[in-house]
């Protein structure tokens, strides 16, 4: 299990790598499809999110295999590469559309930490989830907080 | 001729004086905290409703106890750097009173009797309780040292001069209540925690052009100094549209009823609110449902 958190934390460290020394510049047709892309896969989280925060806020009955089955989810997001999406030249200072802050591609970002730290608490949440509630309600903080991590350093505010 | 011109000098030397008297810097008056024992424990969870950390801790830091200072605040009138208030006693306020302390943060008022800059949000925290106060200082005191010299704000004229600050202190602060009218307990017990202790108005609320609260906007969100367009959000009930348990869930969490998470200071302010009783958040709730309604 160690084992497998530390293959994967370091595959999302260097997909983002990667994507932060690419420096050629993709056109705007792609750039636009990579943002749709990162927005939709954002709205994944979202959507798997919902059924295990609905039940930790009560809205939803607890069911131990829906919520199993939305962390599994959870955890094949986070470990989908995304290097893809994020291109250089696709943030809020370069283009419409996004919120993306140019901090992502800084030298001295963070966002491959960031990532790491959802992988770890989207599986948390995975072997809390199927448990019991208290399990899940247990874990859902920790889930806010590491979206809240990323977006904090790298998303702007609406306007 | 001359004599005119005298005379008019004259008065108006002796208007800014009168100003200067009226707008001097308040302490708290001597005795205030004469016989309030402060309570360590409580004190925490005061820590946590003020935010302090969320300012005095180190940029980029996730350690909420060391408050070394450093972090800037981008205004109208200049750059602001938060200082150190760690319990070192030469670049911190190891060695102040408690009276010192608490007039600092409940009059925005220096041990040498000078204005702070309401950078510092003590127009809010002017709300608060003189015990919440002790109880909170009583904390402060268990914090580590830190050595980081605080930084020298960089404002210009004439904002540099902290006498002028009187004024604005006399127009923006006290500990007049916003929201007024029969309110119930737990409203009230809300009112505290956004309107003084969490200090929600500092952020949500649009300013005028003296940098004060527009409280006819209250919490009605506001640009973010120092961020093209962005915004903190609306969050008057009609506008905010959520239920009592959808603000406490975001509250302890971060997350919103669709389940998008919080980003921007809000989640600074979220990994302090998280750490309040389930009744300080259902109060905060409570509150929040009345604001922009007809109800108080
Ligand atoms: C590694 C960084 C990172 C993590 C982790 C992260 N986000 Fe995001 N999120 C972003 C960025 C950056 C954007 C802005 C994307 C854009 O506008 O192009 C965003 C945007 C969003 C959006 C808006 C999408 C849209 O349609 O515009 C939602 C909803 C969202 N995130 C939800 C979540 C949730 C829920 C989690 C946790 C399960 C999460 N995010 C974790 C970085 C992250
Ligand atoms: C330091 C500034 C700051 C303070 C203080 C602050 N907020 Fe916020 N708040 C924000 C920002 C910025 C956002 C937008 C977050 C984002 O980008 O997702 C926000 C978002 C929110 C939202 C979400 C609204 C929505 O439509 O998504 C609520 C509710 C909220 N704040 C309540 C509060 C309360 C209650 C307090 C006081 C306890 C408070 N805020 C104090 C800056 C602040
Ligand atoms: C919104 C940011 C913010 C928050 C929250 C905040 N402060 Fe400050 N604080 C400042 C700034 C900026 C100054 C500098 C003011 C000045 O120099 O005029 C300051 C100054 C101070 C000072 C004076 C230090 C000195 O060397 O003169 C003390 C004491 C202090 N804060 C304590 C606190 C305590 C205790 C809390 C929590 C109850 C707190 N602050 C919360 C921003 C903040």
């Amino acid at each position: 299990m160690r084992k497998t958190l530390v293959v994967t934390l370091a595959t999302v460290a260097i997909s983002v790598a990667a994507l932060a020394g690419a420096d050629g510049h993709a056109d705007p047709k792609q750039i636009e499809a990579a943002v749709k892309a990162r927005q939709a896969h954002m709205q994944l989280y979202s959507f798997h999110l919902a059924t295990l925060g609905g039940m930790a806020k009560g809205e939803i009955a607890y069911d131990a295999e829906a919520a199993g089955s939305a962390a599994d989810a959870l955890v094949s997001l986070v470990q989908l590469p995304q290097g893809g999406y994020w291109l250089p030249g696709s943030d809020n200072a370069s283009i419409e559309n996004t919120r993306a802050l140019p901090a992502i591609w800084a030298a001295d970002s963070k966002v491959g930490e960031a990532a790491g730290a959802m992988v770890e608490a989207a599986m948390a949440m995975q072997a809390a989830a199927g448990t019991d509630l208290a399990a899940l309600q247990g874990a859902i903080g920790a889930v806010g907080e590491a979206c809240g991590g990323c977006h904090k350093p790298y998303r702007a505010s609406a306007n | 001729m001359r004599r005119i011109i005298t005379r008019t000098l004259l008065a108006i030397i002796a208007l800014i004086a009168i100003g200067l008297w009226v707008t001097r810097p308040q302490a708290l008056a001597p005795g205030t905290l004469s016989g309030i024992e402060g309570d360590v424990a409580r004190g925490e969870i005061i820590y946590a409703a003020m935010g302090c950390a969320s300012c005095h801790m180190a940029p980029g830091s996730e350690d909420r106890l060391v408050l070394s200072g450093g972090k800037s605040f981008p205004s109208d009138f200049g750059t602001f750097y938060a200082p150190n208030i760690s319990t070192d006693p030469d670049h911190g306020i190891g060695n102040w009173s408690d009276a010192e302390i608490a007039s600092a943060v409940l009059k925005g008022t220096s041990p040498a009797g000078q204005h702070y800059y309401p950078a510092f949000p003590y127009a809010s925290y002017g709300r608060a309780e003189v015990g919440d106060v002790v109880d909170l200082i009583a904390y402060l005191r268990t914090l580590p040292a830190d050595q980081s010299p605080s930084r020298p704000h960089d404002v210009g004229f004439p904002f540099n001069i902290r006498a002028s600050l009187g004024g604005w202190k006399l127009l923006f602060s006290g500990s007049d209540w916003v929201v007024t009218g029969t309110l119930t307990d737990d409203q009230i017990r809300g009112r505290m925690l956004v309107e003084g202790l969490g200090h929600c108005g500092e952020c949500h609320t649009p300013r005028n052009a003296l940098g004060g609260m527009d409280t006819a906007q209250w919490l009605a969100g506001a640009p973010i100094p120092g961020k093209d367009n962005e915004r903190t959000p609306d969050i008057r009930a009609p506008s905010l549209d959520w239920s009592a348990p959808d603000i406490v869930a975001y509250l302890k969490t971060g997350l919103t009823p669709e389940f998008d998470s919080a980003g921007g200071e809000m989640v600074d302010v979220i990994a302090n609110m998280k750490q309040l009783p389930d009744d300080d958040l259902n109060a905060i709730a409570a509150y929040l449902l009345i604001v922009g309604t007809d109800t108080p």
